[in-house]
């Protein structure tokens, strides 16, 4: 694997420019969650209404492949119907336990670009905490 | 240094030092301060003993266990030299250096302290040589007084003193730091310990692999080592401690082979160190322990410790050049060099790296209150051991710059061919 493949430029595009970065104004739900093996956190907020997730925005510090997987996860969940966001954030997380094919998932677009990812056991981790935290929240968990 | 002679002498030790990884680069092993590589004598003294040696130890009268038992025994002896005990009894086998500060937590602090005791440690400390003081506070009521490290990441001992009182029953200190490879001035701190009755725990994890400990010299009582960092095999390290603390102590595992006398409802112990050694031990682990040692000694500690810290400053420099990078700890260090990126997170330099074949290390190195005090969630470090070279050195410094290049965009990639 080259550094390109690795870190594709889409990829590299949300970590230096990540969406839905911030606080999330009239959150509903969040949740601080941490990587205890590399020492990076994250906070996920949504603003839950109407059993849609109307706002998703996530705050933290982190690698390319954690703050990337969370800009891209928010972008993926907004606007959703729980029961669909849930669906999605199955979905990726089986993709990244090699359980499915972003191949499967036309509806993933950019975010096959973190198939780099999935060759490097050591940074699954990077790249599905995010959706664990949304995971958690999705299911009516909240750290308030 | 080592001369390019030696060099080239102790990496033909090492055999894994020669392969390729999957993607064709050739092997730079930068990670040392977490785990070292193993020479062929280590290798070879591991399966001969196997092939040849092999049986249970203590109980046996038959010929091939006294002579595994002897081996074993043999490798005790050698330890106690490697760190200058008086005496072999003072060597106790255990798993790694955890396990041994355990063993001090749970068989010696547990016992003997109090409600208000304080134990004194540094911020700098493996959670290895922490965590099992919170457990033993929780314990017994004994609190921990922290030390700060200074700006340059040493440890500065009129610090480390001036936090004694009259309450202070435990000083547990590292030896040098595995995050800044900073060595510490032991000597007026454990004296003054001494003469204070406070009694002391040395963390050797990172020392005794680079630099001559002698236990007699620094008067502590206690010292832990992992064989894993110090060319042996995993699963193998050791206690030191003075024979009359050892005596005094609770051992922490029971069972078979710790024992002196056995009723139905009771028993007593075994002599120092037996009685820490219960159930069968990993007796071809202290055995490579011991060939370990001796091909350290072989070599020379000062040799080695020059050689590595030589490197490890030739690192810093060249790395420092480099726009935007940091690099932390002071000159005065062992093998190890962390260091920050402004444009490149530690992981993604560490994944990087690994595609040019170099392993170094990311995250917070297993110390977290140092890691919140420097404000950072994780750190890169390479670590040199006595097989590293200062070819290696620039494989390193052009590696972090080719990541740099590529996250800020100044690296054009190889655009596919168009047939």
């Amino acid at each position: 694997m080259s550094f390109d493949e690795l870190y594709q430029s889409i990829l590299l595009d949300h970590y230096q420019h990540p969406r839905n970065a911030g606080p999330v104004h009239g959150a509903t739900c969040s949740i601080h969650d941490h990587n205890p093996i590399c020492g990076d956190e994250i906070t996920v907020a949504m603003q839950i209404e109407n059993g849609k997730v109307a706002k998703v925005g996530f705050d933290g510090k982190g690698c390319a492949i954690s703050v990337a997987s969370a800009s891209m996860m928010t972008e993926q969940l907004q606007g959703k119907k729980i029961e669909d966001a849930k669906q999605d954030v199955e979905s990726f997380l089986s993709i990244m336990r090699n359980e499915d094919e972003f191949d499967n998932h036309p509806e993933f677009e950019e975010l096959a670009s973190l198939e780099g990812v999935k060759k490097l056991h050591a940074r699954i981790k990077c790249a599905t905490l995010s959706w664990n935290t949304a995971k958690r929240l999705l299911e009516g968990d909240s750290d308030s | 240094m080592f001369t390019s002679t030696e060099r080239q002498r102790i990496r033909d030790d090492f055999p894994i030092l020669s392969r390729t990884l999957s993607n064709g680069m050739p092997l730079t092993y930068l990670d040392n301060a977490a785990s070292t590589q193993k020479p062929r004598p280590v290798l070879n003294t591991v399966r001969n003993f196997l092939e040849t040696s092999y049986s249970n130890i203590h109980r046996g009268v038959y010929s091939l266990s006294v002579e595994a038992t002897d081996a074993y025994d043999e490798a005790r002896k050698t330890i106690a030299r490697f760190v200058n005990a008086k005496h072999a009894t003072e060597i106790v086998f255990t798993r790694n250096a955890t396990e041994a500060v355990n063993l001090v937590a749970y068989g010696f602090a547990r016992k003997y302290l109090h409600p208000g005791d304080e134990i004194v440690l540094t911020e700098l400390e493996h959670h290895a040589n922490l965590i099992p003081w919170q457990q033993t506070c929780l314990a017994t009521g004994a609190k921990i007084v922290p030390v700060a490290f200074e700006d340059d990441g040493s440890i500065d001992p009129a610090k480390v003193i001036e936090k004694f009182s009259p309450r202070t029953k435990l000083l547990a200190i590292s030896g040098c730091s595995n995050v800044f490879g900073s060595l510490t001035n032991l000597a007026p701190i454990l004296k003054e310990a001494k003469a204070q009755r406070i009694t002391t725990l040395v963390d050797a994890a990172q020392l005794a692999p680079h630099y001559p400990v002698d236990v007699q010299a620094l008067e502590c009582d206690f010292l832990v080592v992992s064989g894993h960092k110090m060319v042996a095999p995993s699963g193998i390290g050791f206690l030191y401690g003075r024979r009359e603390w050892l005596a005094l102590m609770d051992p922490m595992l029971t069972g078979g082979d710790m024992i002196k006398e056995v009723w139905i409802d009771r028993a007593t112990w075994a002599e120092i160190p037996n009685k820490f050694e219960a159930g069968t031990p990993n007796i071809e682990g202290a055995v490579a322990l011991g060939e370990a040692a001796k091909y350290l000694q072989a070599l020379g500690m000062p040799r080695i410790h020059e050689h590595c810290e030589a490197l490890a400053n030739d690192a810093a420099d060249k790395l420092a050049l480099i726009d935007g990078v940091m690099v932390l700890g002071s000159r005065n260090r062992s093998g190890v060099v962390s260091f920050l990126c402004n444009d490149v997170h530690p992981h993604d330099l560490a994944s990087l790296l690994d595609q040019e074949g170099v392993a170094i290390r990311e995250g917070h190195h297993c110390a977290q209150p140092l890691m919140r005090k420097l404000g950072v969630a994780a750190t890169a470090r390479a670590s040199f051991y006595l097989y590293n070279t200062p070819e290696e050195v620039d494989v390193l410094v052009e590696a972090v710059e080719k990541s740099i290049r590529f996250f800020t965009g100044k690296l054009s990639l190889p655009v596919a061919k168009v047939v």
